[in-house]
């Protein structure tokens, strides 16, 4: 199976420093403040290497916050500002910063039933950190929610037995419903 | 018709609701921040609300197709709890929010000397913030309350063009068309106002600088009570036109002072495309 296709995935920017924002219309002011304003100085125009440009240069401010301050941000943030930050995760440097306390994060989103939140979540950190019975409720959520599997970055790499067990489960319950299974489940149903 | 309601507490109505205002004509709307019938006693009940108000209540109304906004303050009636006086302290970081197009509701409940201090304190974070206000206007004592509300935003040297003061009636319309702050009435089943005064009002001050809003929340009130107005609006003889000012251009005049109302996908893109802010940098 292969996974969706990957715009730009060749340059796909690996740390912040990559993603060229200009965040100094920002300096001198607190984060708590300027961080929620992003999208109204910058805009959200394609930066076409698979980045907005509020999301660039939010992450480009968590790249000099600490890590509580990232937390608090990632607590009072709206939608948008979630998803910047879950986003960001992928980051080298921002992995560095919040070290294992990212899965908090990550786990705060997972909860939500917000299908963007869930998607976020799931990207490349979620893949190398989240431990596999979290990570199989996850994907599981995703078919309930109608969240496409090919925005699970640890998909089909992390699909364990457990978790192949647990979507046949699913599968057979929606059959018994006489209800239809979602598309993106059958490469998962056929071993 | 086309219809923005410009005050509705949505946490408190059910997707029923929201389809059925989505069926009348209703595409946007703005949320303020009030009280929930229940006491709060701490300020991470406060929290919990505004997230809320930011987050899962756009993300439900979007699921109809409405664009949901929302005004963050601690309302009078509470303020007047010390327990809840620290919400003051995280105001500053939900009025940087993109959602939030005004400070409110702020104003007078009681009349205590704690809501003078919170309704000034708000009044400054508004001019911090380049945001306009919506004040609410007390049940009991409206008149007194009403002056005392008008007196004090004079103070506070806000241009009076900012200030919607709202759940107006026949005593309290006039001196708030004087004082140039735009006025706001709340259609009720039973009481505030119903369609047919809310009529009689608009042929003796005109259709402009006025909002007519539901205010629909968890007691007796009505989502489609703005529909309604409409319908009696052009029953008593005035046009599309006047309807479409009051319903719609009206709110998104007022609030579209904050720079921050997204009306994308409605059908205000094209009226209004300067306010969008998926458009790209305003600067």
């Amino acid at each position: 199976m292969t996974r969706g296709p990957q715009p730009g995935a060749a340059r796909r920017p690996a740390t912040t420093a990559a993603l060229g924002a200009d965040v100094s219309a920002f300096a001198g002011r607190p984060l708590a403040e300027v961080f929620p304003a992003v999208t109204r100085t910058v805009g959200k125009g394609a930066l076409g290497n698979g980045w907005t440009a509020d999301e660039a240069a939010r992450a480009t401010l968590l790249s000099g916050a600490g890590r509580a301050e990232i937390a608090e941000l990632y607590r009072f943030g709206d939608t948008a500002e979630k998803l910047a930050i879950l986003k960001a995760l992928q980051l080298e440097d921002i992995e560095q910063i919040v070290g294992e306390d990212g899965l908090a994060l990550v786990e705060d989103a997972i909860r939500t039933n917000d299908q963007r939140l869930l998607a976020a979540a799931l990207g490349p950190y979620a893949t190398r950190h989240l431990p596999a019975a979290t990570f199989r409720q996850a994907v599981l959520k995703c078919v309930f929610a109608g969240v496409p599997l090919a925005a699970v970055d640890g998909l089909p790499a992390r699909a364990d037995d457990e978790l192949k067990r647990m979507m046949a489960d699913f599968a057979a319950e929606r059959r018994a419903a006489g209800r239809s299974v979602p598309e993106d489940l059958q490469p998962y149903l056929e071993r | 018709m086309r219809i923005f309601d410009p005050h509705i507490h949505m946490t408190s109505r059910t997707t029923d609701d929201y389809a059925a205002m989505a069926a009348h004509g209703v595409q946007a709307l703005v949320e303020p921040a009030f009280w929930l019938g229940q006491p709060r006693t701490s300020v991470g009940s406060f929290v919990d609300y505004f997230d809320a108000l930011i987050g899962w209540e756009p993300f439900r109304a979007s699921q109809f197709g409405i664009r949901h906004h929302c005004t963050i303050a601690l309302n009078p009636k509470e303020a007047n709890d010390p327990r809840c006086r620290e919400v003051l302290d995280v105001l500053p970081r939900y009025l940087a929010k993109d959602g939030v197009v005004a400070v409110g509701e702020v104003g007078y409940d009681s009349m205590t000397a704690e809501e003078d201090e919170v309704f000034a304190a708000q009044l400054e974070l508004a001019k911090r913030f380049e945001l306009p206000v919506l004040v609410h206007t007390p049940h009991r004592d409206k008149a007194a309350g009403t002056t005392r509300t008008l007196d004090v935003v004079r103070e506070s040297g806000l241009p009076a063009g900012r200030v919607v003061v709202d759940h107006l009636n026949e005593v309290t319309v006039k001196e708030v068309a004087d004082s140039g702050c735009w006025m706001g009435f709340s259609i009720y089943p039973d009481t505030k106002m119903d369609p047919d005064r809310m009529v009689v009002i608009l042929r003796q001050f005109g259709t402009e600088r006025i909002l007519v809003n539901s205010a629909a929340d968890w007691g007796k009130s009505d989502p489609l009570r703005t529909h309604a107005t409409g319908q009696a609006m052009l029953a008593a003889g005035f046009t599309e036109d006047d309807v479409d000012q009051v319903l719609w251009r009206n709110p998104v005049e007022f609030y579209g002072q904050s720079g921050r109302l997204d009306l994308t996908g409605s059908a205000a893109e094209d009226t209004f495309a300067g306010n969008s802010i998926l458009r790209g940098a305003r600067s």
